[in-house]
């Protein structure tokens, strides 16, 4: 019964689905690990982007009006954590776990003084980026219904794996970025500011961040719940790192991740433990971290012969 | 070949800690000359050329730029005012291709967002081609020998309009082969019209390749000279020449028992050359044997071996009659061996913590000052600041993180530990290097006392003035081997040792080194 499940059409459109939410993270993990830092502040962008677009959407009455303020919002705790990061000189790893703390706590108090519930936003008229379905693909028999009839944050999660991998090895600021990353000293010594560069970088980052943290309330679900990000911007982050950094490879990885995702939420439905599955997107990264550094260890050994 | 493109005058740069690295120096470029500037490490060549280059900003000096008086206020400045230094440590992004390495920071754009690769393909290209330069522009740099990196680093300051080329020390790291080919490279854009600063220690490639040479000791300019008329023999004693002499008194040798025996040790560099090959030799309790020798002729690799820091030899060290790859670090210093390493900030003390910490790290267990919990922070305290007080160490208290102190006296704080435990074997490396006089001194004359009371010493040195003061014996090293060995300190001259330091003189018989057999 699980096997039909899982060649089923549906099962490779909730993988999609799924998939959605990490890619966005991932590809705003590659960006800043392209400019030399990590941005592990991921997790607590998507939270805060999860409550602000159920807020802001309710707020102007329109989804994409609120996807906008939250991508603004996003792309300021970017610069919130570049600050931090390049300006005041703290920890990269302390600030990005300084925001993600708080976004736990600032969540649930926000949500309380805005609808009075402690857990769930049910009571906030919320709108949702709408699904789409496309005109002659969805005729063809499989794939139709795979690929059609997603939501319009898919597809553009699609489309911006093209754009930043175009942005990242097509112009001169993705250029810059990659230069600043790998040598900071050599960028610098013709005349980049690398702190300008990681700040852009930083900023792109909670932008592209928050579009994954929107889609989780205003579409993968259609309100918001505490602690829903759920560890997918640290997902992310392992997705973006197995991928090389690379749009491309971190949208592979992503795939593999948001299948992880989409197995779990079918295996539900069986006689399992709930507990034991909820465990399989988690217990996937790990082992892919696992799989991907015993790779990359042997081909080091190899490369330098010992 | 009069015409003056660069008059830097009375130049002065003294940095935060009080060390003056460069004083009163004038240096000029006539257009398209091939001029040296050369010195010891800790000369000051580096730093007058980071004034130069807007890196440090001098208190004092003019410089005139073609012509106009200007200030350089940063790399990027002096990009634009047609000044390109290729840096000892390459500056270039290795996952780039060398096209990508040449435009960046000013790439060519199509369709107003893009970049035009094919544009920056061209334009190294044509820039590569126009200095004759055979370079692949589209190769990734990490895929390139050392040697071709240069190239695309001279290209790189070509390409951003460089007519003064500051190349600093550029033959350190490459092959025979790569070195002459560098040379003509730079013969030709010498005649296309550039003027290059040849930053160097090395003579014959300075006579190869130079028209004028300015040479640097301390700080100061010793003058420029025109290469054709000035022999190696007197560059080597205007760059590493007697300059303060300072008398010490030494009581007559005392030879005892000999405590370090060395026997046909090799030690292995990391790249597989052998860098210390088959040295041998004694060293008895009471005498300073000197090791003189240009910097990085197996005197580190010699110093690792010795204080147990690496135990990657063949051959025979044993300390004590004990053999050292046997024992750890710890063991061989409870024999009675202390080290003053050559770099005082990597090995010799933990900058961030204070003089009391570092004074005692080599002393955390002492019975005497440690309980069998806590330390005894009240005779710790005592003690160490005896140590301040004997050693002269200048600061406000022992509470003062080492890395606030000034070089002189960080130097200090390492001497007084080191010296502290009361050691039988002394390994000195460069134990003056970059401090004041004053400094200096002090530390000379501690040496001497510990050898009047019967302690055995290594004093590895590139400053003859130190090494012919106060060693007792003395073996010159070159290329990992003794070239010669002195047992009359007193009648050695400087041209003698400069010849032997610098491989124009070897013998083949080493008498007095070993003691017994």
């Amino acid at each position: 019964m699980i096997f039909e499940a899982i060649i089923s059409p549906e099962f490779f459109n909730a993988t999609l689905r799924a998939t959605t939410p990490i890619l966005f993270a991932a590809l705003a993990s590659a960006v800043a690990s392209k400019s030399g830092i990590t941005n592990m502040a991921l997790e607590g962008i998507m939270l805060f982007s999860a409550l602000f677009g159920v807020i802001f959407s309710a707020a102007f009455q329109s989804a994409w009006m609120g996807l906008l303020v939250t991508m603004i919002i996003g792309g300021f705790i970017g610069f919130f954590l570049a600050f931090f990061v390049l300006r005041l000189k703290t920890d990269q790893i302390l600030a990005a776990i300084a925001i993600n703390l708080i976004a736990n706590g600032a969540t649930i108090l926000i949500l309380l003084a805005v609808s009075g519930d402690r857990g769930v936003s049910s009571s906030i008229q919320s709108l949702q980026i709408p699904r789409v379905a496309i005109p002659v693909i969805e005729n063809i028999p499989f794939l139709g219904r795979v690929i059609s009839n997603q939501n319009i944050l898919t597809y553009i999660s699609l489309i911006m794996v093209v754009v930043v991998h175009m942005f990242l090895y097509k112009t001169p600021l993705g250029l810059r970025i990659r230069a600043v990353g790998e040598n900071k000293d050599a960028a610098e010594s013709v005349g980049i500011s690398s702190k300008k560069v990681q700040y852009i970088s930083l900023i792109i980052s909670g932008v592209l961040a928050s579009i994954g943290g929107f889609f989780l309330s205003g579409g993968y679900l259609t309100y918001f719940t505490t602690g829903m990000s759920a560890g997918r911007g640290f997902i992310a982050l392992a997705a973006a790192s197995m991928g090389g950094n690379t749009p491309i490879g971190a949208f592979l990885v992503s795939i593999l991740f948001g299948a992880a995702q989409a197995l779990a939420n079918i295996l539900q439905l069986g006689s399992w433990p709930y507990e034991l599955i909820q465990m399989l997107p988690y217990f996937t990264t790990l082992l892919g971290l696992g799989i991907y550094s015993y790779i990359r260890m042997k081909k080091r050994q190899r490369l330098t012969g010992k | 070949m009069s015409e003056k493109v660069l008059q830097m005058n009375n130049i002065m740069k003294i940095y935060p800690n009080g060390v003056v690295a460069v004083e009163d120096v004038t240096f000029e470029l006539e257009k398209g000359e091939i001029h040296a500037l050369l010195g010891e490490n800790g000369a000051g060549k580096s730093t007058l050329m980071k004034v130069l280059f807007g890196i440090e900003s001098p208190e004092q000096g003019k410089i005139i730029l073609n012509g106009t008086e200007t200030t350089i206020k940063s790399p990027q400045d002096a990009i634009k005012k047609g000044i390109g230094m290729v840096h000892q440590h390459f500056m270039l992004v290795p996952s780039l291709t060398v096209a990508e390495n040449i435009v960046l920071g000013t790439e060519p754009k199509k369709s107003g967002m893009f970049i035009d690769m094919e544009k920056a393909v061209e334009l190294s290209q044509q820039i590569a081609e126009k200095y004759n330069f055979d370079v692949d522009v589209r190769e990734k740099v990490e895929e390139l020998p050392v040697g071709i990196k240069q190239k695309v680093e001279i290209l790189k300051a070509l390409y951003r309009g460089a007519d003064i080329l500051i190349l600093d020390e550029p033959t350190a790291v490459l092959t025979p082969q790569e070195t002459d080919e560098l040379f003509i490279q730079l013969k030709k854009l010498r005649e296309a019209g550039h003027t290059i600063i040849f930053i160097s220690h090395k003579l014959d490639e300075i006579k190869e390749i130079c028209d004028r040479a300015t040479i640097m000791r301390n700080g100061k300019s010793k003058g420029t000279h025109l290469v054709k008329d000035i022999s190696t023999t007197q560059m080597s004693r205007l760059m590493v020449g007697r300059d303060v002499v300072l008398t010490f008194d030494k009581k007559p040798l005392d030879l005892k028992e000999t405590v370090l025996k060395v026997r046909n040790l090799c030690v292995a560099g990391s790249t597989g050359v052998k860098r210390v090959n088959n040295l041998s030799f004694d060293l008895k309790a009471g005498e300073i044997f000197g090791i003189a020798g240009v910097e990085g002729n197996g005197q580190g690799h010699l110093v690792e071996v010795l204080t147990g820091l690496s135990k990657k030899y063949m051959g025979e060290i044993s300390v004590f009659g004990m053999e050292a790859k046997k024992h750890s670090i710890k063991e061989i210093r409870e024999l009675g061996m202390a080290h003053i390493p050559e770099d005082r900030m990597t090995l010799g003390c933990a900058k961030n913590m204070n003089i009391m910490d570092n004074m005692f790290s080599n002393q955390y267990d002492n019975p005497e000052y440690s309980g069998k919990v806590m330390l005894k922070s009240k005779k710790i305290e005592k003690r160490v600041n005896e140590l301040i007080k004997e050693y002269l160490v200048k600061c406000k208290s022992y509470k003062q993180n080492v890395g606030m102190l000034s070089g002189g006296n960080i130097q200090k704080v390492v001497v007084a530990r080191e010296f502290s435990t009361n050691p039988k074997i002394i390994i000195a490396n460069q134990p003056t290097r970059g401090i004041d006089v004053g400094a200096a001194a002090f530390i000379r004359q501690r040496i001497i006392e510990f050898r009047e009371a019967g302690s055995a010493i290594i004093l590895i040195s590139a400053d003859l003035n130190e090494i012919l003061e106060l060693s007792d014996r003395l073996a010159v090293i070159y290329k990992g081997q003794f070239a010669g060995v002195f047992n009359d300190v007193k009648n050695v001259t400087e041209g003698e040792l400069g010849e032997y330091m610098l491989g124009i003189k070897k013998d083949d018989k080493l008498e007095g080194i070993i003691y017994e057999q």
